[in-house]
């Protein structure tokens, strides 16, 4: 049936009463999503459990998802790569077509994607939630070869560049130097450097207290930056250093072999252990297809998450343009509920539901210490993002053991239950 | 009470969902609630609480007359209506 008579056919069946034949055989509606992380797992899974009658079909290169989140709870020691490892079993069991190829080409106005391995994929809907591109070269020196020596560890993959920082930790004398290099805003997971800075603390104060941390950063301030540094002095005295970027925190150059990250001023710092966290932008499938804007990122509708120029296609996740939502896990869960409630609504003649976004964004400062930073968002005038007034925030400062005990272990249920969200 | 009318007024070529469809703002609870909001321990389940109870708490979670960790800054993010619906169909939930 062609997409045009089926069209015919939904819009005929809003208005009046489906025939016995059309319930019996209904032409299921196709959805397709690209990316099997946080935005498209959760998009694939609600969509079936919402909407049984969509076909629901995934395409991820990977046949296992490793997870940004709780990587560093693994540099800290307190995780194995198994605790953050996902399989696609679940979905397939919910009836969700799991291809494991890559994603190409995106035919937007013939609505069909072209993958790596030859087939082409047709879709009504198309969930597009492929994550972030690594800028190499953005940064000098920072080429992909250079991530083997100085990992980023900021796309998992199948875990080796997560592994590989963990096993230079491990490597690393008594007494080295770990430096971090971090970047300007936007970029995946705004407080995410800094847990990993307080996780890899956690490991050296235990095995090797004579260590040091030395984090290089572009900007003036960071997520949760109050409670990160009180739980720093608190819980690591003097292990970590934070220069910001007014004091000449910004690293500018990297040279791999030497193990030296190079400040805006010339000052070149040479480190034992390096984790480079590059300038970034949306995956390569939004990049190289027309769907992103001069600065990197996709412009989606803030109620319908479809892309301003293509509105069969619903960017979901870090790829797109979200500020002042985070490049979250959270963020890239609740948003693609709703881009598949709006995809649906759009296929049913409907308009699409009333949204709220929501984020909470846990981070371990120590493995019995939890903060977290809230955010309830809605669309905008102008088609913006907008913070609801009054709500949100981070934790409260100050000596408070329990709330951070709790904190952290409301952290790990956080992990299990929108691991399960997304896979179960 | 509109919520199921619209269910049942959704065009038929779509068929029903098995599973009633939770209100999007519903939907926020589940990352740490646990799917369907059955409770992610020590996360408490939503699940079968009477709507009632479950709305009196956010209320008090909202205007702080309540001790949280984290629920008064969620709470705050939800109009009356939200706190009614999601209430309301975590009630509805076995």
């Amino acid at each position: 049936m062609t997409l045009l008579t089926r069209r015919a056919a939904l819009a005929a069946a809003s208005v009046l009463a489906a025939p016995a034949a059309l319930r019996a055989q209904p032409a299921a509606a196709r959805l397709l999503v690209i990316g099997g992380g946080f935005g498209g797992a959760s998009a694939a899974r609600f969509a079936r459990v919402t909407y049984p009658d969509i076909q629901v079909t995934l395409v991820e290169p990977l046949t296992r998802f490793v997870t940004c989140p709780y990587g560093n709870l693994l540099l800290g020691g307190f995780k194995q790569i198994g605790d953050i490892t996902h399989s696609y079993d679940g979905l397939r069991a919910r009836g969700v077509t799991v291809v494991h190829d890559w994603a190409e080409a995106i035919d937007a106005p013939g609505k069909r994607v072209r993958l790596r391995g030859g087939q082409t994929l047709p879709y009504d809907k198309l969930i597009l939630s492929p994550g972030i591109a690594i800028r190499w070269g953005a940064l000098e020196g920072y080429d992909e070869a250079a991530s083997q020596r100085m990992p980023h560890a900021w796309v998992p993959g199948d875990g080796s560049q997560t592994l590989l920082l963990r096993r230079q930790l491990e490597a690393m004398p008594d007494g080295g130097t770990v430096g971090f290099a971090i970047p300007d805003n936007p970029f995946r997971c705004p407080p995410g450097p800094y847990e990993r800075i307080s996780m890899v603390a956690a490991y050296l104060k235990r095995h090797k207290p004579r260590s040091k941390i030395l984090a290089l950063d572009a900007k003036q301030a960071f997520s949760k930056q109050g409670l990160f540094q009180d739980g720093w002095k608190a819980l690591y005295g003097e292990m970590i250093e934070w220069v910001p970027g007014n004091r000449d925190g910004k690293v500018v150059r990297v040279d791999p072999r030497e193990m030296v990250l190079e400040s805006e001023f010339g000052v070149k710092h040479k480190v034992d252990v390096a984790n480079v966290i590059p300038p970034q932008s949306a995956a390569a499938i939004v990049t190289g297809n027309g769907l992103a804007e001069a600065n990197g990122w996709a412009r989606v509708n803030t109620q319908t998450f479809a892309s301003v120029t293509a509105p069969d296609i619903h960017i979901v996740g870090d790829a797109n343009n979200g500020a002042p939502m985070p490049k979250s896990g959270y963020i890239a869960n609740s948003t693609a509920k709703q881009a598949v409630a709006s995809a649906i609504a759009a296929l049913r003649g409907q308009a699409a539901p009333e949204a709220v976004y929501f984020n909470t964004c846990y981070s371990h400062v120590g493995e019995d210490y939890g903060i977290s930073i809230v955010g309830v968002f809605r669309p905008g005038p102008n088609n913006s993002f907008v913070e609801v007034p009054n709500s949100g925030g981070v934790s409260p400062r100050g000596d408070l053991p329990q709330q951070r005990a709790l904190e952290a272990r409301y952290a790990d249920a956080w992990y299990a239950a929108i691991t399960r969200d997304m896979f179960a | 009470m509109a919520l199921k009318l619209l269910a049942f007024a959704a065009p038929l070529l779509l068929a029903l969902p098995a599973q009633a469809q939770a209100p999007l703002a519903a939907q926020g609870c589940l990352g740490c609630h646990g799917p369907n909001g059955a409770g992610q321990a020590p996360v408490p389940a939503l699940t079968g609480r009477p709507a009632a109870e479950t709305e009196a708490l956010m209320k008090a979670f909202r205007a702080n007359e309540r001790p949280a960790t984290i629920m008064g800054r969620i709470a705050r993010g939800y109009t009356d209506a939200e706190i009614a619906a999601v209430a309301a169909h975590f009630a509805a939930q076995r």
